[in-house]
């Protein structure tokens, strides 16, 4: 068999997984790949920083269920993916990055572009690698894939080191990995589902609590029959919204920090908690000794450590969401839920989800409200973190998975562009927006010119309040109206996306936010419409950090 | 409660560390670590003694076995097993500290690992506690430098524990 350079080797085993793009940046200990990549049919998208690469490769997995692979130089091009990387290990993204490195002989010498970057990772990869030979590169690569995307997926990185690229070798492709203490193939356990099927059954007050494993699996569809069959009310986490349909009667919506009054009040109520892929994370359960105290708590997760993590478990059924899901449908008794039922009709009339909206001014929620009508529900939305994120969380309404991207875990300003990009990328026939906050664009606007330059067509709303909003309304409730340091200053917009090439628009009146976020979707190519909105508008309901969470300050209303 | 956890993994580059941090990101606290190969030398066992309440440890067992190269996590009190620390012990070895020192070496039955002019370097092998309190005794006459493992341990039926 003919060698082939570890370069070469790296870019076949790519193709063999099925990657058809690829986010990233060049730098000196990745030069041997670029001049592979330079003649591959591999699409190389070059952002214009190395967060926005890992970003955009995340987006890209989350909006196409696919992994997303990014690539960047050593030093401090494989650190800039850091916050990308640890970003997608919160979520649990399939990501793949592949970073140069110095070459072997100078590994710890402090050598010039050089961090420990399998060190400094360790913490937040599923799995890394350094490779110190080019005859362990192809293996390393389906491992690296294989367990980005089974099990919990996460992202995995491997470390390449420059001499290794060029380090000629026979290229043999394993047949299948070898990994013996990884078992991502969980049998769920019949005699938990049976236990958890008792417990529906039994059950009065149940809800669903369904969270982002409930995407990754696949199991949406489980979900509505199982909530279908058994008349169960259902509550997602931001990660899981679109699972659900928001407008399914027995949508409760989100639940926890900003979810709605009735979701809130529901899990709190409810004598049978049924989570499935959630992990009970602090912004759900608020003050954890309060949360839910007459609830049964049945937990379904491929991952065991997130079993009786934050919440002592009753019922414990590990296994992947919808094979576990399949098999409670067919074997659970509907209980009787009609009080329960009319029970939150009671609370969806007394804690609407709503704001007060203002014909003179243009409140954050409307701008929101209007594009959810104008995509018709269907459009993929990214979102940058804090204000704009809980209001793109709350009034849009999402139909379908994959339909919501937006970092959750990490909670990661300036995740939202580069990952409306790839998103786009990964689903090109969809509409893709990205609903921004005037902060948060500002933290990796440079991306504008990845989406300008590549034609990728999405459209950044920037609701715009000149003000870092949701830590100033922390600082309005919590510290006195002490507004230090959120008070942010911004560029003007429409010159600046006219700076990259991309179509600008500004709004101030409120009568010019429908039809400029129609000419902004209308319009084909990059579009950044920028929108004054009401400055100190405020994200409700909220339950304060360590509340309990029916303890909601509902705001006006 | 202390635990004596049993962890297989993987002979590879890093796992040591993976291993140790995960314990220190999570904030629980190690007594003791050990590693060494095994029979198989693609194989290495750490020991691990961590002491915590049931649900702290219930973590600290399945984030071992969310790490790819660990093979098998077995808690070793829950089943019959047998375990052992080593420490070497520097004492003085003149004058009247000798007849302290042979009678805390006939009582415990220890070997001398070393005689270096006026000093002695014991070496202390059993249980923790056995060490413990020969260490406790020693330093009544004065320790002058001491080293200690941490506890290896084997269960005894060959079981998952």
């Amino acid at each position: 068999m003919a060698k082939m350079k570890g370069a070469q080797i790296l870019v076949e085993a790519l193709k063999r997984e099925g990657v058809k793009h690829l986010f990233g940046y060049p730098g000196g200990a990745v030069l041997p790949t670029f001049d592979v990549l330079y003649d591959s049919d591999i699409d190389f998208i070059l952002t214009r920083h190395e967060q926005g690469a890992a970003h955009a490769a995340d987006g890209y997995a989350r909006a196409s269920g696919r992994v997303g692979v990014c690539i960047a130089t050593s030093g401090p091009g494989a650190t800039n993916l850091v916050t990308g990387i640890a970003t997608a290990y919160m979520d649990s993204v399939p990501v793949v990055a592949i970073t140069g490195q110095v070459k072997t002989s100078l590994i710890g010498n402090d050598a010039f572009q050089e961090a420990d970057v399998t060190g400094i990772t360790r913490p937040i990869t599923k799995q890394n690698y350094l490779v110190k030979d080019a005859k362990e590169l192809a293996r390393v690569i389906k491992e690296a894939f294989y367990i980005a995307s089974t099990g919990r997926p996460g992202p995995v990185l491997v470390d390449l080191p420059v001499d290794v690229q060029l380090q000629e070798v026979e290229f043999e492709w394993p047949e299948k990995v070898s990994l013996p203490g990884y078992k991502p193939e969980v049998r769920p356990n019949p005699a938990q589902i049976k236990q958890a099927a008792i417990a529906i059954a039994e059950s009065r007050r149940p809800v669903l609590y369904v969270g982002g494993g409930v995407v990754i699996s696949g199991a949406s569809q489980q979900v509505r029959e199982l909530a279908e069959k058994c008349q169960i009310p259902v509550t997602t986490t931001l990660m899981a919204l679109g699972a659900f349909p928001t407008r399914h009667p027995l949508s409760l919506g989100m639940l926890g920090m900003h979810g709605t009054g009735y979701a809130n009040h529901a899990v709190m109520d409810a004598d049978l908690i049924i989570a499935v892929g959630a992990r009970f994370d602090d912004r759900v359960t608020g003050r954890l000794d309060t949360f839910a105290p007459y609830a049964k708590v049945v937990h379904i997760d491929i991952d065991p450590s997130s079993i009786s993590k934050n919440i002592p478990v009753d019922i414990a059924v590990i296994g992947d969401a919808k094979e576990v899901l399949k098999e409670l449908i067919e074997i659970v008794e509907k209980p009787d839920t009609e009080q329960w039922l009319s029970r939150i009709e009671e609370w969806k009339r007394e804690f609407p989800l709503t704001y007060k909206d203002d014909p003179n001014s243009i409140k954050p929620q409307y701008v929101v409200q209007k594009l959810s009508e104008l995509t018709n529900g269907e459009a993929i939305i990214s979102t940058e973190v804090g204000q704009n994120q809980m209001w793109a969380a709350q009034y849009y309404e999402y139909n379908y998975p994959r339909q919501f991207i937006s970092s959750g875990g990490l909670g990661t300003m300036g995740f939202g562009l580069p990952a409306a990009i790839g998103a786009k990328v990964g689903a090109p026939d969809r509409v893709v927006i990205d609903i921004a906050g005037d902060g948060s664009i500002q933290m990796n606007v440079q991306e504008l010119m990845t989406a300008v330059e590549r034609n990728i067509d999405v459209k950044v709303v920037i609701l715009n309040n000149n003000f870092l909003g949701m830590v100033r309304q922390w600082q309005e409730l919590f510290y006195n109206r002490r507004y230090s340091a959120t008070p942010i200053k911004g560029p003007d917009f429409v010159k600046l996306a006219e700076a990259y090439g991309a179509k600008g628009i500004r709004v101030v009146r409120k009568e010019d936010v429908v039809p400029s976020l129609k000419e902004a979707l209308d319009t084909p190519g990059v579009v950044l419409v920028d929108i004054a909105v009401e400055p100190e508008e405020n994200v409700f309901p909220m339950v304060p950090a360590g509340g309990t969470i029916n303890k909601m300050i509902m705001g006006m209303a | 409660m202390r635990h004596v956890i049993s962890v297989l993994v993987e002979n590879k580059f890093g796992v040591l560390a993976k291993i140790a941090g995960l314990f220190s990101a999570r904030g629980y606290n190690i007594d003791s670590l050990a590693v060494g190969e095994t029979e198989v030398p693609e194989f290495s066992r750490m020991t691990v003694v961590v002491k915590g309440d049931d649900r702290i440890i219930d973590q600290v067992k399945k984030q071992l076995n969310k790490v790819i190269e660990v093979i098998e996590v077995e808690d070793l009190v829950l089943g019959k097993y047998v375990e052992r620390d080593l420490a070497l012990v520097k004492v003085k070895y003149i004058g009247e500290n000798k007849a302290k020192v042979d009678d805390i070496i006939d009582r415990y039955h220890l070997e001398i690992a070393d005689i270096d002019g006026d000093s002695v370097i014991l070496q202390l092998v059993g249980e923790e506690h056995f060490i413990e309190s020969a260490i406790e005794e020693l330093s009544d006459i004065g320790i002058q430098k001491m080293v200690r493992t941490g506890t290896i341990a084997l269960d005894k039926e060959g079981t998952d524990a």
